[in-house]
């Protein structure tokens, strides 16, 4: 069975594309965890201030849920233009 | 040196037999000794109920080793089993079974020690709750095997079903994806969980009038927990059971295979942070228990967001099987 240059080019952006939204989930879903155990922790010793540790928290994640966002740019990308 | 269907049987059978226990033995070894430890410095601090905190080591550590135990069998089965000369692909789905059970184990195996080392702990803190922290660690550490289960499940479909009706080519790469998958995402769910019941065990013996909230609290935590292993038996699911045409060209077999491994990463990292809020808001709903429906919202909407980079693996999965 011979395997062409294309079709090869074709399963390494495959590959790449799982591998980057793979690992790169794995930073954010931490991140974000650690942000929402912080918050209950604020929650529970300041209970009056809810609503704006709600806000911060949700903030927070948002930042770092980019690295995550690029990720799913980049194998996107690798799936359908490259 | 003939290698035929038989020989690359067997080369799968042992390989996999070989990698499911030795990565299977070490969260189960971890979680126990971090049980062990936990349970040395309990009885240092009250030695005069040093049998009651050995008895609650040996259980919470009997239920630990469940996920090496799923992992010896798996192993004993590649290695001794009759399989049904199938083909190639059966070759390839015994690899797989073995890397799924391998890697599922791991993370139940450490996330049943941290309930187990809690409660040795809480017993030396307040000996008249011992039986309600035992309930509540069976209970933590039951909900922490799961994604071993699922992951045996999965390993056992890749052992028994038949696969000839499948053709190679594309085929070796859902089989083995599908043990990736499940197994690596398994491993984020089962950590998770066990940090959500540790910190419970903890939590009732601190204040033991707030149980019903803790248990409560720590059920719903885990259960979200469970999703991203959830996820990665969905897509093993879709990959078993799909059937895909023939084709000569390399590229679909790889592209199933990046299938399983984009969800079983994926859900790794969302599974220890769905975890790690429900281990922040169980803690302290035990020293607040008043705001208990505040943390249970907001220990929710953080999950929820932490979720999210899980459910873009499953869309870049699906993208991957269906699409391309």
């Amino acid at each position: 069975m011979a395997i062409e240059g294309a079709d090869l080019v074709k399963a390494a952006a495959f590959l790449g594309a799982g591998i980057s939204m793979g690992l790169g989930a794995i930073g954010p879903g931490v991140g974000e965890g650690m942000v929402a155990a912080k918050a209950c922790e604020a929650i529970g010793r300041n209970p009056k201030e809810a609503g704006l540790l709600t806000r911060t928290m949700l903030v927070g994640q948002a930042v770092s849920e980019s690295t995550g966002i690029y990720s799913l740019v980049i194998a996107l990308l690798l799936l359908f233009v490259v | 040196m003939d290698m035929n269907i038989l020989t690359a049987m067997k080369i799968a059978a042992f390989a996999g037999g070989g990698f499911a226990m030795g990565m299977g033995a070490i969260g189960a070894a971890i979680g126990e000794g971090y049980t062990a430890a936990r349970a040395n410095l309990a009885v240092s601090r009250n030695p005069k109920i040093s049998g009651d905190i050995f008895k609650n080591m040996l259980v919470g550590q009997a239920v630990a080793e469940s996920a090496s135990i799923f992992a010896l069998v798996i192993a004993i089965l590649l290695l001794f089993l009759e399989m049904p000369s199938g083909g190639y692909i059966q070759a390839a789905s015994l690899l797989g079974a073995g890397l799924c059970m391998g890697l599922g184990a791991l993370g139940s195996g450490i996330g049943s020690g941290f309930p187990a080392a809690e409660t040795c702990m809480g017993i030396a803190r307040q000996p008249m709750v011992s039986a309600r922290l035992t309930t509540n660690m069976l209970i933590g550490s039951a909900v922490c095997q799961t994604p071993a289960i699922l992951s045996m499940v999965v390993s056992l479909l890749l052992l028994f079903m038949q696969f000839e009706n499948i053709p190679f080519q594309p085929g070796w790469g859902a089989v083995i994806g599908a043990g990736l998958s499940t197994g690596l995402a398994a491993i984020g769910s089962g950590y998770g969980g066990g940090l959500a019941a540790g910190a419970s065990c903890e939590g009732v013996a601190r204040n033991p009038n707030t149980a019903g909230n803790v248990t409560t609290t720590m059920l719903v935590g885990q259960a979200v927990a469970q999703t991203a292993s959830i996820f990665g038996l969905l897509v093993s699911f879709i990959l078993i059971f799909k059937s895909f045409p023939e084709t000569r060209a390399l590229s679909p077999a790889i592209a199933l295979l990046s299938a399983g491994l984009c969800m079983g990463f994926g859900g790794i990292g969302p599974g220890i942070g769905n975890g790690q809020a429900a281990q922040g808001a169980v803690r302290w709903v035990a020293r607040n228990v008043h705001h208990a429906t505040d943390l249970m919202r907001i220990m929710l909407v953080g999950q929820a967001v932490s979720q999210s980079t899980a459910i873009y693996a499953m869309v870049v999965s699906l993208v991957l099987i269906f699409v391309v």
